[in-house]
């Protein structure tokens, strides 16, 4: 937490001063059209939506909402780009474009580090050293596959499936936005993609990057909206492929939208991850590593380690850590260097932890929540931890995408694998032992998209993406990213 | 500002040379008590830290004084010698009016898997100390892993060390992040079971300012606000101390100034 108490600090105190990121350097606008066709345009309603910062509750600009004729404008855009420039260009000058925007991103990285903090909540360490820099390396990974699809695909004729209309979530959203536009360029398709409501800025200012890079115009187009607008993407007749990241219900939705169309679809869904301690485990270690599997951007993390499953022998142990680190968190302003923990994205999704929260209480589950301050004004949430839970309790069962963590203890592998697997969701694991055996016995027999060994969280853009059963479907990042962009002959 | 002069408070002002003279020792205590009168309201530093054939020297210059004298003993750096000899290196020291014992670890027989042997070398040494308190060097650079480091450490911990302190500064790596960190670890997990506190020193390589904030902040972090006084945090630096200077003159006055300004002893 950013202490900024003026407390006169005794000989058995020392209080850290504020190390706020300055914001000075950020260029703002107070309005932001739609980016359709290289060109900014007015969304055809004439309304704008406010987006705000989460941490104080301003009003940081006013962003326009497009409806379905505005998003048949980008995706007749995208479709004239794809048949008239970018389809017919050599893969190679398609790479320089790719690698252009990569450049471009590094060099604004402290701009956008500090907006996305501003506009999602999150704190500026995690912004600046990992969302950013992040998404800079997916261009340059992407940008680096573009000429050389034909190693990709050996033996194999491909090629790109055309517009891709991509719809991304708030918690990661440039990052998102990297994920989602490099492959589909790449791969030689163009791009409608519609950032979250809540968050809409930095892929605004990714797309004044895209319009600098001189990308031919139409190929990525960006317009803002809430679910109408996304609605308005999934079922336009021209998309060729619907890409999303969002949550389960959502995605059901896509789902059944598509249907009996020939769209290509992935979705990157909920989840309700397990997290397992052993007993030979690096105790201390494995401790941050629960930290940082659940409260890493204020569990706003689709792959967040949100059921954590301890080893009875030493549950005690690791419980007492935990809270122990937990106290050690600061929860607060986004922009200051020494938060760990800064807002939660929204209002209404505030209100969805407080209601889970609510729930653990009433099902009889043991609440810890640190003794800190929060500040009055923003959205904030305590870290918190529930014990004395079960596979039955709804808060070990739903996905509540936030700081909030329940823990189970375990007393054999096998148990601890079915309890793991008991979920409807399958996105993430993470082991903690330190017998490689048990590593690879259990990488084997968890049904989710990755398995994390001593270690959560860790991306790569090298390194595939996603889920089993309702945690979606497809891949994203790697060799299987460029896959769910291109049709095989 | 409270940081750096808390720093300051923290030094065990070092000397240990071969060439150590009484005058070096004379002007370095002096040093101790007056780190830059230029400035008013800076603490000393914590102690200095000698040779036993030193402390005597130290001790004369020292009287009365709240800076403490701290000695190096059993065959430093390389404890390479006979039990008795360390032993009686240890009684010398403190009968010269050492306050503190700063001993070495059988590095040779904690790799040879020699535990017993190296508790009770330290459990021996601590008794030899009487009032005086034990500070047990690990030298991590000799040890090689982080493992070995924590091993070390809860032995020292278990055979009565009231500090443990991570390298003689003869050998590097010394005091790493990694490895300061994984002794604070040690120790939290020790007053977690037991509630004794048990001091910490880093020594060697710690010669800047940031470097020695980023270890306070490091133990604040994981043992807590309790732990930042000098009677349970040190560091042990000889250079250390003029860039502290250097900072808090520049925290006062806005510039630089030239190391020329801050005496050498």
């Amino acid at each position: 937490m950013a202490k900024k108490t003026t407390k006169k600090s005794n000989e058995t105190g020392w209080e850290y001063a504020p190390s706020l990121e300055s914001i000075g350097h950020i260029d703002l606008k107070e309005s932001y059209d739609l980016f359709i066709d290289g060109k900014w345009v007015k969304p055809s309603s004439g309304k704008y939506f406010e987006t705000i910062n989460p941490a104080n509750e301003k009003v940081l600009a006013k962003v326009a909402h497009a409806n379905e004729e505005d998003v048949d404008r980008a995706v007749k855009a995208a479709r004239k780009a794809y048949d008239t420039v970018w389809s017919k260009m050599p893969a190679s000058e398609r790479a320089k474009y790719i690698f252009r925007i990569a450049r471009l991103m590094q060099e604004r990285a402290r701009e956008l580090s500090v907006i996305e903090t501003l506009d999602a909540g999150k704190s500026i360490r995690e912004s600046r050293d990992i969302d950013v820099p992040l998404a800079c390396n997916h261009f340059f990974y992407y940008a680096g596959w573009a000429d050389k699809l034909e190693y990709a695909f050996p033996i194999r004729d491909f090629e790109p499936l055309g517009v891709a209309g991509q719809i991304i979530p708030w918690n990661f959203p440039l990052l998102m936005a990297a994920w989602k536009i490099a492959p589909a360029l790449a791969a030689g398709n163009t791009v409608v993609l519609k950032p979250a409501e809540t968050t809409p800025l930095t892929a605004l200012k990714l797309a004044e990057i895209i319009e600098l890079s001189g990308l031919p115009p139409g190929v990525v187009n960006i317009v803002t909206g809430f679910g109408d607008t996304g609605a308005a993407i999934v079922e336009h007749p021209e998309v060729n492929k619907v890409a999303f990241t969002g949550s389960t219900a959502v995605g059901k939705h896509i789902q059944r939208a598509v249907a009996g169309t020939d769209k290509k679809v992935t979705l990157e869904l909920g989840g309700k991850s397990s997290n397992i301690i052993f007993e030979d485990a690096p105790i201390d270690q494995a401790v941050e590593g629960i930290v940082n599997g659940i409260f890493f951007n204020q569990g706003h993390v689709c792959c967040a380690g949100s059921r954590l499953f301890v080893q009875e022998s030493v549950a005690d142990l690791v419980v007492r850590k935990l809270k122990q680190r937990m106290d050690s968190l600061y929860v607060g302003d986004p922009l200051d260097k020494n938060t760990d923990i800064g807002a939660i994205n929204s209002k209404e999704q505030l209100e969805v932890i407080n209601k889970y929260i609510k729930i653990g209480i009433e099902e009889g589950a043991e609440m810890y929540q640190p003794n800190c301050e929060i500040p009055s004004k923003g959205y904030f949430c305590k870290p918190t931890l529930f014990s004395n839970v079960a596979q039955s309790n709804v808060i070990a069962q739903e996905e509540i995408f936030g700081p909030v963590l329940t823990i189970q203890t375990f007393r054999t592998v096998d148990e601890v694998i079915q309890k793991a697997n008991n979920s409807p969701y399958g996105l993430a694991a993470g082991v903690w032992t330190d017998k490689g055996s048990r590593i690879f016995n259990l990488t084997s027999k968890l049904r989710a998209g990755v398995v994390w060994a001593n270690t959560y969280n860790k991306f790569d853009p090298a390194s595939p993406f996603g889920g089993y059963k309702e945690s979606g479907f497809g891949r994203e990042g790697g060799l299987h990213g460029l896959r769910a962009y291109v049709k095989l002959k | 500002m409270q940081g750096l002069k808390m720093v300051l408070n923290m030094i065990d002002l070092t000397t240990l040379e071969g060439k150590d003279t009484p005058g070096k020792v004379k002007q370095m205590c002096y040093k101790a008590q007056h780190l830059h009168d230029a400035y008013t309201g800076l603490p000393t530093v914590a102690a200095v830290c000698v040779y036993p054939s030193m402390v005597g020297v130290a001790r004369k210059e020292l009287k009365g004084n709240i800076v403490k004298i701290a000695s190096v003993s059993t065959a430093f750096p390389s404890g390479q010698a006979p039990m008795s000899v360390k032993l009686e290196d240890t009684r010398f020291a403190v009968s010269e009016g050492a306050d503190e014992i700063d001993m070495v670890i059988s590095r040779g027989k904690f790799l040879a898997g020699e535990y017993n042997f190296v508790f009770d070398e330290i459990a021996a040494i601590k008794e030899a100390c009487g009032k005086a308190r034990l500070k047990v060097i690990l030298e991590t650079g000799e040890l090689s892993t982080l493992d070995n480091v924590r091993r070390a450490s809860d032995i020292a911990i278990h055979a009565g060390a009231d500090f443990i302190k991570t390298s003689t500064g003869k050998i590097q790596p010394a005091a790493t992040m990694q490895v300061t960190y994984t002794m604070l670890m040690a120790i939290r997990d020790h007053y977690d079971r037991t509630g004794i506190m048990i001091g910490m020193k880093p020594a060697g390589g710690i010669s800047t300012s940031k470097l020695a904030l980023h270890n306070l902040v490091m133990v604040k972090e994981v043992l807590g606000n309790q732990w930042l006084s000098n009677e349970w945090f040190r560091f042990g630096a000889s250079s250390l101390a003029n860039d502290v200077l250097m900072q808090i003159m520049k925290t006062e006055t806005g510039l630089y100034q030239s190391p020329d300004y801050f005496s050498m002893d």
